[in-house]
């Protein structure tokens, strides 16, 4: 079977704690995401999310405090709109933008996020590997920056 | 290149159960880059720190990796015991592989190979991680108190009494605010004066306060604790140095202009005092009523002082001052009622609002407590009270509940009793809010014992008819319309933030709501300081509030001021953005994008600064920086770069 690749982006305030809770409710959900720790959602460039699908990522979830709940005012928002933006980003590369997954998570909701990364596990699944991972991958995804 | 160690947790059997701990330590070794692996059983032990610190020495090691339970947990653990062994404790990262793997996946295989990944994308970012110190600096411990209302004088006393020094602002001539206005305050009756003016008065003798009335803040720069405040000083061409008060010069002043410390019902002068206990106890002269301004001639109080204290000559004066917070407290207005067409635009002179009320109560009021109604000074027989007069109207006036109209208007009515045995006051309600110790059995003392009817609804016009008042309202629990020939109205006017407090907060770069409110941190966990850093809030300028309220909330900004100033030097997190100069286009964008206001243009160089103590570390200005001169430390891009590909086992 396949075996999705999943990165999360995760804002340490809200659903990095509420993965946490889910380890400490035992809550079993699937091992395909791998978790990086980010201090805001709001840090999160659409960039991050290219390197990611050309390093052989079949999804990405982005994890961020619920609306009004922001540690700093109002950096959810700010990733909403960015990722809203890179969403049409996404469709103009001929992506199907479900690879890419937006959710309010708090930090009481271990449950919701348990079920969030099956959800999103399958949904990948369903969806079938990206192709832009194999190594060749590089040249379907342009950088912006310079990379220093 | 670094040489890393990782030190994988067994958790007991938490971890080890699931996770192949000594596969992981197999693989991880092979990572380039990890000069040392090993795996323990109890890692957050004191044996299993001591492991730790020892392989730093032995194995030359420049950077740390404990993979065990949360960062929430053990993080500070580590950095500390790797701090000890002589690294920077910025070196040492936690890979989560207990809450976040061995804890939520079944298969050992699958949840080994997490771990493996996670701990290896913790190997990428500790390779690229700079080694940091906490930031610190000097504090001035100055507060800078704005606004001299109750709020403001009993934050001003609580910071002065802890040690600290002081500067209260005011821009009224007197401190006291809208309390030193009331008659009585519920639900106890106590003399609003009788509890206010001892406090007035500590404020103003106090050595730790100095007092600055009549004086407005102008502009405020500068960060937490290193504040730099420009105060101007309103010219009251009266020196006060010379000044005692005697008041001989109000007396005499020829020319009367109506006292809006008694809502314009009696007079003052054109030289004052706004009320007879003002603290500092001097006169100012208004400048656009003034006789000699005006004409050129007169001179009265001039030749009426034999201090010669007057000084017609006299500049505003503009100062700058240091401080290290600011307390803000700048307090409420009242719905003006010419804004409420349906109640006669403030045009019928017998339809007043409760702060009116207040002064007619007030024994050292107008009337000397008497009530007797402003158009003719007839005591009124039937008065007709209208909560909610712009509160709860979202259509039209003030969305919100002004949270003090129930209490007072039921305190107006019994008082009105209490003065007027034979009068009859009516009460228009939409509903009776008494959350508050002992407000409740207040409103029903009032509602029971004192013969005040209560009507619910609302009243939809009222007119003059001859000498008296008709008021049209409906009762909503009977359905019928009702009409009250009165003697005067009384409204209930909603709190609005006081006059000039938005150019105020505009200049102290405060967030306030979409009411004018100022915004507090954190509406349940941080509700007395302001996002900003080094601004405390006070009173009823985040929100309507009551006495009780104000006090406690004023203390209590007060004692976030006092832990602020405890402090030798302010400490802050190093993980903040940075700027390379060089890359940077002065574009502003980032600006924008930080909402600590921790970006500073500098016009010189043509470039954008971090001021790092503002700095939250968020991370939101990276993302918006156009030509990648923004990084975060120690999580720049290339770091989530080498992280992300990692994670893919890449």
């Amino acid at each position: 079977m396949f075996e999705p690749k999943i990165v999360c982006f995760l804002c340490k305030w809200c659903t990095y704690a509420g993965a946490d809770l889910a380890g400490t409710s035992r809550l079993e959900y699937a091992p395909n995401g791998v978790n990086i720790r980010f201090m805001c959602s709001s840090r999160l460039d659409p960039e991050h999310i290219l390197w990611a699908f050309q390093r052989g990522a079949d999804g990405v979830f982005v994890g961020g405090c619920h609306p009004g709940d922001c540690h700093y005012q109002d950096g959810n928002y700010k990733t909403l709109r960015r990722m809203e933006l890179f969403r049409r980003v996404l469709q103009q590369f001929g992506m199907n933008d479900r690879r890419l997954r937006l959710e309010w998570v708090s930090a009481a909701e271990g449950k919701r996020f348990a079920e969030v990364m099956d959800e999103f596990t399958e949904q990948i699944r369903a969806l079938g590997p990206l192709e832009l991972g194999s190594g060749k991958g590089g040249q379907h995804v342009s950088s912006k920056k310079k990379s220093s | 290149m670094k040489r890393i160690g990782v030190f994988v947790c067994h958790c007991g059997i938490n971890i080890a159960a699931t996770v192949d701990v000594e596969k992981v330590v197999k693989e991880v070794r092979r990572y380039p880059g990890v000069a040392h692996a090993e795996h323990y059983q109890y890692m957050c032990s004191d044996p299993g720190q001591k492991l730790v610190q020892e392989a730093i020495g032995k194995y030359k090691l420049d950077g740390v990796i404990v993979a065990a339970c949360s960062p929430t947990l053990h993080e500070v653990t580590f950095r500390r015991a790797s701090e000890n062994a002589g690294l920077n404790p910025y070196q040492c990262e936690i890979a989560n592989i207990r809450e976040q793997c061995s804890w939520v996946h079944a298969d050992r295989e699958a949840a080994t190979r997490k771990a493996v990944r996670i701990i290896e994308s913790l190997v990428e970012k500790v390779k690229y991680d700079e080694s940091l110190t906490p930031l610190s600096v000097p504090l001035t411990k100055r507060a800078l108190v704005v606004g001299g209302g109750v709020a403001g004088i009993q934050a001003a006393l609580d910071v002065a009494n802890s040690g600290y020094e002081v500067l209260l602002v005011e821009k009224q001539p007197s401190i006291g605010g809208h309390m030193a206005q009331l008659s009585e305050t519920f639900p106890t009756l106590d003399c609003s004066q009788c509890i206010l003016t001892p406090k007035m008065v500590e404020a103003g003798q106090h050595p730790n306060i100095r007092l600055m009335t009549y004086s407005e803040v102008e502009g405020i720069s500068g960060y937490v604790g290193n504040f730099t405040v420009k105060i101007r000083k309103k010219a009251a061409y009266v020196n006060w140095d010379k000044c005692t008060g005697c008041g001989v010069c109000t007396e005499k002043c020829p020319k009367k202009v109506p006292s809006e410390f008694n809502r314009n019902m009696g007079t003052r002068g054109a030289i004052y005092t706004m009320f007879p206990q003002a603290v500092p106890n001097y006169p100012v002269i208004d400048r656009d009523n003034c006789l000699y301004f005006a004409k050129g001639r007169c001179r009265i109080c001039e030749k009426s002082c034999d201090l010669g204290a007057i000084d017609y000559k006299q500049k505003d004066k503009v100062l700058e001052e240091q401080v290290g917070a600011v307390i803000v407290a700048t307090g409420y207005d009242t719905l003006p009622i010419d804004q409420l067409g349906e109640y006669g635009y403030g045009k019928l002179p017998d339809v007043i609002d409760g702060m009116a009320f207040e002064r007619l109560l007030s024994a050292s009021g107008p009337t000397g407590g008497e009530i007797r109604r402003p158009s003719d000074g007839q005591v009124p027989k039937e008065i007709v009270f209208v909560q909610c007069a712009g509160s709860r109207d979202p259509e039209k006036h003030l969305p919100y509940c002004s949270k003090i109209c129930c209490m007072y208007t039921a305190k107006h009515a019994l008082l009105y009793k209490h003065r007027v045995h034979d009068g009859q006051p009516y009460i228009f309600y939409i509903d009776v809010r008494t959350g508050g110790k002992g407000y409740e059995e207040f409103y029903h003392r009032v509602s029971e014992e004192e013969g005040v009817v209560y009507i619910r609804g609302k009243v939809s016009r009222i007119f003059q008819d001859g000498d008296r008042l008709i008021v049209w309202g409906v009762d909503t629990l009977t359905g019928k319309k009702v009409e009250i020939a009165a003697d005067l109205v009384v409204l209930a006017t909603g709190m609005i933030p006081s006059a000039g407090s938005q150019a105020l907060f505009s200049t102290m770069k405060l967030a306030a709501d979409e009411n004018g409110f100022l915004s507090e941190a954190h509406p349940k966990l941080r509700p007395v300081e302001s996002i900003q850093a080094g601004f405390y809030l006070a009173g009823a300028a985040q929100g309507p509030r009551d006495i009780p309220e104000t006090v406690a909330q004023a203390s209590g900004a007060a004692s976030k001021a006092i832990a602020l100033f405890s402090q030798e030097k302010l400490f802050h997190e190093p993980i903040v953005a940075c700027v390379d100069e060089d890359l940077c286009s002065g574009c502003k964008v980032c600006i924008s994008a930080c909402p600590y206001d921790a970006r500073e243009f500098d016009e010189k160089e043509g470039i954008v600064r971090v001021n790092e103590l503002l700095c939250e570390g968020c991370g939101a200005c990276v993302v918006s920086c156009p030509s990648g001169a923004t990084q975060q430390k120690n999580l720049t891009d290339e770091q989530i770069r080498e992280m992300v590909k990692a994670s893919l086992g890449e």
